[in-house]
C-alpha cells in the first residue's frame, strides 16, 4: 500500500502552487518536512474542520485553487461537510482524503473505514461531482492534476499505510502559521506575484 | 408566524453595513426572515450548513481569505459548536461575529428550549466571549457594528444575543 509521505512527495509540485489546508498529525508533519510554504495552513486541532475551512476560503477566493488534505478520522467526525461542499460545488476546491483506516497520532486505533465504511461511496452519495479512488502515487498525481485543470469540485480518496513520521514536531508555532498564511492569502488576492506565496 | 420582519430587516441591513459578505446558517424559527433575506441577496453568499461546527470552519476560512462573515445560529447551535470555537477560533485568534437567537430565556413556552436558555450566558462567560444583548431596535445597527469592531480588534469571537422582545412579535394579553 502507498505511503502517505510518498504520495505527498508526488503531488508536492502541485501543492506548492496553491492554497493548502491540512489536518493535524502525520499529514501536517510530513508536508511541513517536505517543504513548508506560507500558503500552507496546518489545522492543529478542531478535528474535522479542515474541509469546512477550505470551503470558506474557496467560496471567498473563487479565482484561486484551494486544496484540502483530510484524513479518515477527521472526515468521519464531520461527514456533514461532504453534503455542504456538494451543495455549493466550488469548482476551485480539491478535497484529498488520505485513508489509513486508523487514528494514527493517538495510538493507531482503527477507524470505521477499517471495518467497511466507504468514504468515496459517502462522498459520491453526498453529491460531490467527481470522486476518484487513487491508491498509487501515479494515479493520485493524475487525479490531482485533472482536478486542478478542471473546474469541478473533486474528492480523491487514497488508501495509505498507517505509518507516520518518527516525530510530529514542527518548528512553527501555530499562530505564526496562521498569521503568515493570512498574509499569503492577502498577497494572492492582491495579485502580488513574486512576493506572494514563497516560504 | 410572528417573527419580526421589521427587526429582521434592521439586523440584515446592519450586517450589510458591516460589509458582511458571507453568512452561514442553519434554519431556526427566529432566523427565518434573516435567512431568506440572505438567500435573496445576490451580493451575499449564504452557506446552509448541516451542523454549526462547520460554520466555525467556514467563517475562519473566510476571515483568513479577507472576507467579513457572520454566523446565524440558535443558542443550541452555539452549544453544538463549542469545541471548534475553542480549538479553532480561540486557539488561532480568529474573530467571529455570532448572532445567536436566545431561545429558552424569559417568555419561553417550549420546555425543550429551557436548558439551553439557562446555560447559554454562563458558557459564553466561561469562554470569555463578550456578549451584546439586542432587545431594542434602535440599538441594532450600532451594537452589531461595535461587536464586529471588537471582534476584529481583539481577534476574538463575540456574541450578539437576539432576544425574544426583538425577534418575536407577541401581543400582550
Amino acid at each position: 500500500m502507498m505511503l502517505r509521505n510518498d504520495a505527498l512527495q508526488a503531488i508536492y509540485p502541485e501543492l506548492e502552487k496553491h492554497i493548502v489546508v491540512t489536518i493535524m498529525g502525520a499529514v501536517a508533519a510530513e508536508l511541513y518536512m517536505i517543504g513548508h510554504r506560507h500558503n500552507f495552513f496546518y489545522l492543529e486541532h478542531a478535528m474535522g474542520l479542515a474541509s469546512s475551512m477550505g470551503l470558506g476560503i474557496a467560496l471567498c477566493m473563487p479565482e484561486h485553487k484551494v486544496i484540502v488534505i483530510d484524513g479518515d478520522g477527521s472526515l468521519l467526525m464531520n461527514l456533514g461537510t461532504l453534503s455542504t461542499m456538494a451543495r455549493y460545488k466550488p469548482g476551485n476546491l480539491l478535497h484529498i482524503v488520505f485513508d489509513n483506516e486508523s487514528l494514527l497520532s493517538v495510538g493507531g486505533f482503527p477507524t470505521a473505514t477499517a471495518t467497511g465504511t466507504d468514504l468515496a461511496g459517502i462522498a459520491k452519495a453526498s453529491g460531490i461531482p467527481i470522486v476518484v479512488e487513487a491508491d498509487t502515487s501515479e494515479r493520485l498525481s493524475q487525479a490531482v492534476t485533472a482536478a486542478l485543470n478542471g473546474d469541478q469540485l473533486t474528492t480523491i480518496v487514497s488508501k495509505v499505510e498507517a505509518i507516520g513520521p518518527k516525530s510530529f514536531h514542527m518548528d512553527l508555532p501555530l499562530l505564526e502559521n496562521r498569521f503568515q498564511f493570512k498574509r499569503s492569502l492577502e498577497a494572492l488576492r492582491q495579485g502580488m506575484r513574486g512576493v506572494s506565496i514563497d516560504g | 408566524m410572528p417573527v419580526s420582519m421589521t427587526n429582521s430587516k434592521l439586523i440584515y441591513e446592519a450586517l450589510k453595513a458591516c460589509d458582511v459578505k458571507i453568512m452561514s446558517a442553519l434554519p431556526e424559527t427566529w432566523l427565518v426572515h434573516l435567512i431568506r433575506l440572505a438567500d435573496d441577496d445576490p451580493d451575499t453568499i449564504l452557506v446552509r450548513i448541516a451542523k454549526e461546527e462547520e460554520a466555525i470552519g467556514i467563517s475562519a476560512g473566510a476571515y483568513l481569505a479577507g472576507v467579513n462573515s457572520a454566523l446565524l445560529m440558535q443558542n443550541h447551535g452555539f452549544l453544538a459548536a463549542i469545541n471548534p470555537i475553542v480549538s479553532l477560533a480561540l486557539l488561532y485568534k480568529i474573530p467571529l461575529l455570532m448572532l445567536i437567537s436566545y431561545r429558552g430565556h424569559m417568555g419561553e413556552k417550549d420546555p425543550w428550549q429551557t436548558q439551553g436558555g439557562l446555560t447559554t450566558e454562563p458558557i459564553l462567560r466561561a469562554m470569555n466571549i463578550p456578549i451584546w444583548h439586542l432587545t431594542n431596535p434602535a440599538d441594532i445597527r450600532r451594537r452589531i457594528k461595535d461587536a464586529q469592531t471588537l471582534a476584529a480588534a481583539a481577534l476574538h469571537p463575540v456574541a450578539v444575543l437576539l432576544s425574544r422582545e426583538l425577534m418575536w412579535e407577541e401581543p400582550l394579553p
